[in-house]
């Protein structure tokens, strides 16, 4: 059972592989995948029930990264936990790379469905949990949503549906981080200022029916809870609004909706790996 | 008197019948069982029939994620929607993928009770061809549609079903084998060759006897699977021949047509006409009107051939 301190390490391990690779291929989404790795590595390092060794077994825990972009945390952290070689994520994005640029279950062990268009990933959470009840099995499944992904009208089908058939085997996971790719540039603001217009993510999700839990993204422990509340929530699916930084780790990337896809140059590279020390 | 059965009944009762062979079976509607005919599964198999609601696209990744899981998931809605509503949907969490979903479009075509363009599909074809890693089939009669589901849940991939409304003739008699990627000849002849899929092929069949009537022996290839298609059917159809006309109630770009052409300007260039709709959408009306409005009676069909022929003449 790993502390949390380890589980941070390992967290800083991933950031420091997401910013390595950006800088070797030349360009990737880092802001959401940097936003995104706390909670990856609480699922895949402590609350998922999986064996990166029979990345097949039926029974496993399922992950869909709906917001697909991020997949390189995705990559990082599951080459961590040994669905395959570290030294693999030098080849992502190369040509016949089994890591592709958005999750490709056809290509990489481990990747429970494919995603990159948004606002689909939840559906797909919908259908292995209707499965689990149909072929009786207890599998629980996550799906992590981007904030602006939320401004797909699938992921509203979606939310109505499983809440509907009362899908409790199904937790999703809002990586809040308040920005998206090019955003909504109000005259007169910061031009900086782009942030997703939905400040009020929770009453919508409780008005299709959902269990809403609030909690930092970035707090290992605080991750850890929520997912076990979501566990024990039963006639109603549930959502994580996690409240995150895009960018987190790395100071000048932080908050910066420039940095959603972005080349890391060397001097950027060498800062951020000396933030990213502990 | 031929028997008239309509395709959505034979696909309705074919899929009730795979649900007692086969537990993994489960079927999706969106909002239109009644319609579509999956409300006969529904009937025998309650706890195997998602109700998905007026949401097609959530529709497609509920089935993917079932698919994911080891179920076979048959998603009904009608053939408009199923075609260009979920489209992105089908294409990255099915067709890429290759995850075994069977999407059964029904109500295709210009003849969907009078509803009128936007619930007509002359697109979906093209669409799904277009598409990787998708089998697309039209099957001609109630008999060839119960077989084209049984093979659909004894394929492993994405498959699109084209399926119709109303009660058509029964061609096929219980001794007929339906194999996917199989072309079917249902009259041999010298003169032209018509190349026809889904129910157009019992218009294409009164044509073939029309001209005969008048001395003229048509070759007649039935394509109930569009994709993949059976390019060595169409290339002897037409070596035989020497001219072809296709004929499908949808567009003559994309189609039946367009693969017909495709496969011809590559194998066996000829003389060829195509019978469909000519880039325009249909509109409501009794399915007699639309028919000779839009140019897909069997009359237009023989007026094609003839036409082919003479271009064949004077060669």
């Amino acid at each position: 059972m790993l502390s949390i301190r380890d589980l941070e390490r390992i967290a800083n391990r991933v950031r420091r592989h997401v910013v390595q690779t950006v800088h070797r291929v030349g360009v990737g989404h880092l802001g959401g995948a940097l936003s995104a790795t706390d909670i990856l590595t609480v699922l895949y390092f402590h609350t998922m029930r999986i064996d990166p060794a029979r990345p097949d077994w039926e029974d496993r825990d399922r992950f869909i990264l709906s917001k697909g972009h991020a997949c390189l945390a995705l990559y990082a952290v599951m080459a961590e936990r040994g669905y395959f070689p570290l030294e693999e994520l030098a080849t992502f994005d190369e040509v016949n790379s089994r890591l592709q640029g958005h999750p490709d279950m056809t290509a990489t062990p481990g990747i429970d469905m494919s995603s990159g268009s948004l606002g689909q990933g939840l559906s797909t959470g919908v259908g292995m949990v209707l499965g689990a009840k149909l072929l009786g099995k207890s599998f629980h499944t996550y799906v992590m949503l981007g904030d602006g992904e939320c401004q797909e009208g699938q992921v509203w089908e979606a939310a109505f549906v499983a809440a509907r058939y009362k899908l409790d085997n199904l937790t999703a996971i809002l990586d809040w981080n308040r920005l998206q790719q090019y955003g909504w540039h109000t005259p007169g603001d910061d031009d900086q200022v782009r942030q997703t217009p939905d400040e009020t993510p929770a009453p919508k999700w409780q008005a299709f029916g959902w269990h809403t839990i609030e909690l930092d993204g970035h707090n290992i422990g605080a991750i850890m809870m929520a997912l076990q509340e979501a566990q024990g929530i039963k006639g109603k699916p549930t959502i994580l609004i996690a409240h995150t930084v895009k960018g987190k780790g790395v100071s000048f990337m932080e908050g910066n909706y420039l940095w959603h896809s972005r080349a890391i140059t060397n001097e950027q590279l060498a800062m951020a790996l000396a933030e990213l020390d502990g | 008197m031929t028997e008239e059965i309509a395709l959505r009944d034979a696909f309705g009762n074919a899929l009730a019948e795979l649900g007692h062979q086969n537990k993994n079976v489960v079927v999706l509607d969106g909002d239109l069982a009644n319609s579509t005919r999956v409300d006969i599964f529904a009937d025998a198999h309650l706890g195997r029939f998602l109700e998905m609601g007026i949401a097609e696209q959530n529709m497609i990744g509920v089935a993917a994620g079932l698919a994911a899981v080891g179920l076979i998931p048959f998603v009904s809605t009608f053939a408009a929607f199923a075609a260009t509503r979920d489209l992105d949907q089908v294409r990255v969490v099915v067709a890429q993928p290759k995850l075994n979903v069977k999407i059964c479009g029904g109500y295709s075509g210009i003849l969907t009770g009078r509803t009128g363009k936007t619930h007509q599909s002359v697109e979906d074809i093209a669409v799904f061809r277009a598409m990787p890693n998708m089998v697309v089939l039209a099957p001609g009669d109630a008999v060839e549609t119960r077989q084209v589901i049984r093979a659909a849940a004894e394929y492993t991939g994405p498959m699109y079903i084209r399926l119709t409304r109303d009660p058509t003739p029964v061609i096929f008699g219980e001794d007929y084998r339906f194999e996917i990627g199989k072309g079917v000849v249902l009259r041999q002849g010298d003169d032209a060759a018509f190349i026809s899929t889904g129910v157009q092929t019992i218009r294409t069949l009164e044509a073939a006897d029309m001209l005969a009537a008048e001395g003229v022996s048509v070759y007649l290839l039935h394509l109930p699977t569009i994709k993949p298609l059976d390019e060595a059917a169409i290339v002897e159809a037409v070596r035989r021949t020497g001219c072809v006309v296709t004929s499908e109630d949808h567009s003559i770009s994309g189609g039946l047509g367009g693969a017909v052409a495709e496969t011809l300007a590559e194998q066996c260039p000829a003389p060829m006409r195509r019978i469909g709709l000519r880039d325009v959408f249909s509109e409501s009306g009794p399915n007699e009107a639309l028919l000779e409005k839009y140019r897909l009676t069997a009359g237009h069909i023989a007026a094609a051939a003839r036409e082919v022929m003479a271009l064949k003449q004077r060669l």
